[in-house]
């Protein structure tokens, strides 16, 4: 869809729905990860509502875009969004997290829409090549989006599976940092910094785009600078708020892997709705 | 016995063959290639063929990733880089997943010889086998290595191989029919059961020799598949010859002798002994000295069954 068609105040009032769903199912469960989920709300709009190929009533296309959430912990955002991009009922959002339920903590292919299992950082890039190679193989055009943490680009094999995407010239790999600046037990850069972040991604053969990944016409145009770019393997590096849209929880290292209680969740609503 | 070939070998020429007719088997590579005879399929498909460098966490994503649309996936290094230090990968990845990945490491067991420990592993059969979704299976000789690739093709999921550095006598016959998770009986016995997998198989036949001038009748099992372990052959073994005496080049934990002994214990308890490695890690050595040195060879074999057999009917 071309940019200027895109109706952002509409997309604006669904990241707002977006939210409240994630801390309502986290609320539910009693556990899950808010804090990485609400950072990646316009991050994952922009490329369910506006970028993919995808058709949520035939999950399994064979031409669909893929996308891998190698932060398989914010399942509160991903099946939130899948839930309300149509690929199943939000009645099931309710079940998130509960025995039986195909809800599972972290991302599975049981729900529709999920492409890959994951919940051990550092994994989806390396699948995310694999699916590009195949691609190339197989003579298709669909791309491959790979969501990642920023603390999970700690993790060594990310930055092996980064010389295999430029080496490969995987030009059908975007990937996207959800650099939200907190990981579990404290600030990125005060635990293992990560800066100068883009200069690494280049200097590992990636076309590099920074944006602030909570606008979404900041968004649309990295997303679409990506496939412009042929040869290099893409990056988006968003950078985002921890536990964004909740003040007590913007930054806080606390909210990485807990849920609020009810007193704490009509707060957040509260704020949320202005 | 007069034929000795490593059973990589039999993986690298197998694998050549397959890929003639079926376009959809490609390899995902970590550069030991060529130590794993995988190099063979390099050469003949390099369009089928992605190296990923020294980066073996990375290569078996990319071959799950791969496997997502509908490739047949190979992969390969040593049993110890692979196994051990992907552990991660392969649990997350290939089994969670259930993705169409084959893993075929050579360089297992003692056999590696003068690269000493650091190369030589012996825990693959157990951190494989745990998993769920995983096969495990060692050949004990070429042919049935060659036969094992053909299977691992043919069946969907993530499977285990571990094969040998170490040139092995062909012991097993081109009529001999290989099917995963079903051993094969190579020698029939009465007083004792020797079940045995990879190199420790022509040892166990050599001891079965030895035995029989004693006029010890022991029955030979080539156990190549450890999981899913053949249950149903240990059982009716267990109860027609009294005694079982496992041999392996692994650790003592953990490994084929494990497999067998939870049959064992559930189904049909009889004495038994396992030849395997005692929880030490190994050395540099010629594979024979080693085997020696670590008590892995025939005669080692002969005095487990002599104990196993002195334990009849105290159970």
């Amino acid at each position: 869809m071309p940019v200027e068609n895109i109706d952002i105040d509409a997309l604006k009032a669904k990241a707002l729905i977006y939210r409240k769903e994630i801390l309502e199912i986290v609320t539910s469960a009693g556990c899950g990860h808010p804090g990485g989920s609400l950072s990646a709300v316009e991050i994952l709009l922009s490329l369910y509502e506006y970028k993919i190929r995808h058709n949520p009533q035939d999950p399994k296309w064979s031409d669909r875009d893929r996308v891998i959430i190698s932060k398989g912990h914010i399942t509160p955002a991903v099946y939130v969004t899948l839930a309300n991009s149509g690929y199943f009922s939000k009645e099931e959002l309710k079940n998130f997290r509960k025995l039986g339920s195909v809800l599972q903590g972290h991302v599975v292919t049981k729900v529709p829409g999920v492409e890959f299992n994951t919940g051990s950082l550092g994994h989806g890039l390396s699948v995310a090549n694999g699916l590009a190679l195949g691609a190339k193989m197989l003579k298709k055009d669909f791309n491959i989006y790979c969501l990642m943490g920023d603390g999970e680009i700690q993790e060594g094999s990310v930055w092996e599976a980064a010389m295999t995407a430029a080496h490969y010239k995987l030009d059908n790999v975007c990937a996207i940092v959800d650099y939200n600046k907190v990981q579990e037990n404290g600030p990125v850069e005060e635990i293992k910094g990560l800066e100068p972040l883009a200069d690494k991604w280049k200097s590992f053969g990636w076309e590099v785009r920074e944006v602030i990944g909570h606008n979404f016409k900041q968004l649309f145009g990295a997303l679409d600078d990506f496939g412009k770019i042929k040869d290099k393997p893409f990056v988006i590096i968003a950078h985002t708020i921890k536990g964004k849209g909740v003040s007590f929880m913007e930054g806080d290292r606390n909210w990485h892997g807990k849920a609020p209680n009810l007193e704490q969740l009509k707060e957040a609503l509260k704020e949320l709705e202005g | 016995m007069s034929q000795k070939i490593p059973t990589r070998d039999g993986f690298g020429h197998e694998l050549v063959e397959l890929g003639k007719t079926n376009n959809k088997i490609v390899m995902v590579s970590a550069d030991l290639e060529d130590a794993t005879r995988a190099e063979y399929f390099k050469n003949a498909y390099p369009q089928r063929f992605f190296s990923v460098g020294i980066a073996e966490q990375d290569m078996v994503g990319t071959a799950a990733g791969l496997s997502l649309l509908g490739f047949t996936v190979f992969i390969n290094s040593f049993a110890v880089f692979l196994t051990n230090r992907a552990y991660d990968m392969i649990r997350m990845d290939l089994c969670y997943n259930n993705c169409n990945v084959k893993i075929i490491c050579s360089h297992g067991g003692l056999t590696v010889g003068e690269d000493g420990a650091s190369a030589q592993c012996l825990e693959d059969f157990a951190i494989m086998r745990v998993l769920p979704n995983m096969k495990v299976v060692c050949p004990a000789d070429e042919l049935e290595a060659r036969k094992a690739t053909r299977a691992f093709a043919q069946t969907f999921g993530p499977m285990y191989m571990r094969t040998s550095r170490a040139a092995l006598p062909v012991i097993t016959k081109p009529e001999d029919v290989f099917e995963i998770g079903k051993a094969n009986v190579l020698r029939e016995g009465k007083d004792v059961s020797i079940i045995a997998c990879g190199v420790m198989v022509s040892e166990s036949l050599s001891a079965a020799n030895i035995l029989a001038k004693e006029n010890i009748d022991a029955r030979v099992i080539n156990m190549h598949t450890i999981k899913p372990i053949d249950a149903e052959i240990i059982i009716k073994s267990a109860q027609e010859t009294q005694a079982i005496v496992t041999a392996e080049e692994h650790q003592i934990n953990g490994g084929l002798g494990s497999a067998v002994a939870e049959v064992i214990v559930k189904k049909c308890p009889a004495p038994m002994e396992m030849v395997a490695v005692n929880d030490s890690f190994g050395e540099t050595g010629t594979p024979e000295q080693l085997l020696q040195k670590f008590h892995l060879k025939d005669v080692d074999i002969v005095d487990a069954v002599k104990k196993a057999i002195k334990r009849k009917n105290k159970i």
